[in-house]
């Protein structure tokens, strides 16, 4: 499904920030990404969405090679990517539905078509009564819920999340690392970034990707 | 708990797998939310927002800027019709006439040879009319460069002869020449063609200039709005982040902005057109209101009743549409140019 070989990225002129990372997601796997601060999460993570072009080495996603992608495959190839971001980047301007809709939209989807959609995954992640609200109201659990909505929403064969419990309570800490253990056990491949240890603890057959020092270890 | 998961049937139009609708379920149904907090029926959902927010565009200065563009480009295109329209009107009526003027010469009978002429005049096929300028006409024609009250009966003035020509069936003007100089050698016809001409060139360049002022007006837009969404997509930088990881195209992004300056172009290009049939007509009103004056007769010599009829207003229309389709496809260019530059 995914596969890096030989990955280095170097921001400008200085020091690689990623060196020779080798690894591989197959379909249905689990995994956390970890490491101390700055060793390169979002980094990794940046590149897999293709919002980084690596300075070497080769990335291969859904079986294409992202060096050799036109803006328009990019686009394609996103769209079995849901990504949850550790600052949820909703849009502030658009309602929670909206917002959650916004990977069918851009596929050119009428609205009615996605509607009841929409609706039913709001109202099972608890905000099917904020469905109207906006983004700068909701409490940060709120905001979090919403953003894996929307990633989930296309039913991408990826999801990837950025440290998804940074901004919430232990409890809905919890309660969002199981609804990606159902996820993964449904069929999608996870990969969470993450340097909370007890999170990790908490679902130990997960596989362990470690970045320090700009290398990957990964520990099966 | 029970009861959110019986109205999450995969009837209900929720079209996930049912092994994910599953996950999904067995995992909120296992948590302590409320049946308020869940919902149970979302309320209607309303219409759509854009995805580019109205705020972000510096609008109103760009409806502002268009309006005006919109109001000046009306203007010269119109001036541009007005003059060319005047120009065929003066043209035309000077064509339908010409002079025979018959200078005094020692030794031959002025009185006779103005009537020779005008005989000769007359049988021409082509001609009208030919009318005979008393001498004191000739003299007065006169008068705006010799002043009043001067006894011009002394001096040795031409006599005028007008010819209306027949438009229908033109006359052989070389004939004419011919013709009259077998009859009066003193005689000579004046068909106005130099004249003409330069009314001809000075229209052409009146139409120049203002074609030339029309298109700087549309220039100077396109840079105004080339600018605004170039900040456009500044300003937007992380909605269209969002939008690329998403998995929108470029494509979309572009149309998503097209549609913002779109309106914004048709707002401004309704008030500059507007107020550029309101200026015309309320020229065309004054216009009227000043024909007998002095001033109102020389500005309809000049751009005729300044009626720019239903052609000018057409063009008005067509040009207030294009500003609108123009606005909105440059911004699409520029943004889509942007977005692949930054791939």
């Amino acid at each position: 499904m995914l596969t890096f070989e030989n990955v280095g990225l170097r921001y400008g002129v200085g020091a690689e920030t990623l060196r020779d990372v080798n690894f591989q997601i197959a379909p249905r796997s689990f995994q956390f990404l970890t490491g101390p601060s700055g060793a390169g999460k979002t980094t990794l993570m940046r590149l897999i969405i293709m919002a980084l072009r690596p300075t070497r080495g080769l990335i291969n996603i859904f079986g294409k090679d992202t060096a050799a992608l036109t803006n328009e495959e990019i686009a394609e190839t996103r769209r079995g990517i849901g990504v949850v971001f550790q600052d949820f980047r909703l849009l502030d301007h658009l309602t929670l539905y909206e917002n959650v809709a916004l990977p069918l939209r851009v596929l050119g989807r009428e609205e009615s078509t996605y509607r009841s959609e929409v609706t039913e995954l709001l109202r099972w992640v608890g905000l099917g009564e904020r469905a109207h609200a906006f983004p700068t109201i909701l409490s940060g659990g709120e905001k979090q819920r919403a953003a894996i909505a929307r990633a989930l929403i296309s039913q991408p064969k990826l999801l990837l999340a950025d440290e998804p419990t940074g901004n919430v309570d232990p409890t809905l800490g919890r309660r969002i690392l199981r609804l990606f253990i159902e996820l993964h056990k449904s069929g999608t491949a996870v990969v969470i970034a993450t340097h909370d240890l007890t999170l990790m603890d908490q679902y130990e057959e997960a596989r362990r990707l470690v970045l320090a020092d700009g290398r990957l270890h990964i520990f099966e | 708990m029970r009861k959110r998961g019986a109205s999450c049937s995969p009837t209900a139009g929720f079209t996930f797998s049912n092994e994910r609708t599953m996950a999904i379920m067995r995992f909120w149904s296992s948590t302590r939310l409320t049946a308020s907090d869940v919902g149970e029926d979302a309320e209607e959902i309303p219409a759509q927002s854009a995805l580019v927010p109205a705020d972000s565009v510096a609008g109103r200065s760009l409806v502002i800027v268009i309006a005006i563009m919109t109001f000046l480009a009306a203007l010269a295109a119109n001036v541009a019709i007005l003059v060319a329209d005047a120009s065929v009107e003066w043209r035309s009526d000077i064509a339908r006439e010409a002079t025979v003027q018959v200078r005094p010469v020692a030794g031959r009978d002025l009185e006779a040879d103005v009537r020779q002429a005008a005989d000769a005049m007359r049988r021409t096929p082509g001609v009208l009319e030919a009318r005979v300028y008393a001498k004191s006409e000739s003299e007065a024609l006169l008068a705006p460069w010799l002043g009043e009250g001067l006894d011009l009966s002394e001096l040795p003035t031409p006599r005028m002869i007008v010819l209306k020509l027949d438009p229908d069936n033109r006359a052989d003007l070389d004939r004419l020449r011919m013709e009259l100089e077998r009859a009066v050698p003193s005689a000579v016809l004046d068909d106005h063609h130099v004249f003409i001409e330069r009314l001809g060139d000075m229209a052409r360049a009146a139409v120049a200039i203002s074609a030339l002022v029309f298109i700087l007006i549309l220039g100077a837009m396109a840079v105004a709005v080339a600018s605004a969404t170039r900040a456009a997509v500044a300003t937007n930088r992380e909605i269209v982040e969002v939008l690329h990881i998403v998995g929108a195209a470029d494509s979309f992004i572009a149309r998503e902005f097209q549609r913002r300056f779109m309106a914004l172009g048709f707002r401004g290009a309704l008030i500059g057109g507007g107020g550029a049939l309101a200026f015309f007509a309320l020229a065309q009103f004054i216009s009227q209101q000043w024909r007998a004056t002095g001033g109102g007769d020389q500005m309809e010599a000049m751009f005729g009743a300044f009626t720019i009829g239903w052609s000018g207003f057409i063009v008005i229309v067509l040009l207030a549409g294009g500003v609108a389709l123009l606005t909105g496809y440059l911004s699409q260019f520029i943004v889509l140019r942007h977005l692949q530059q930054l791939g």
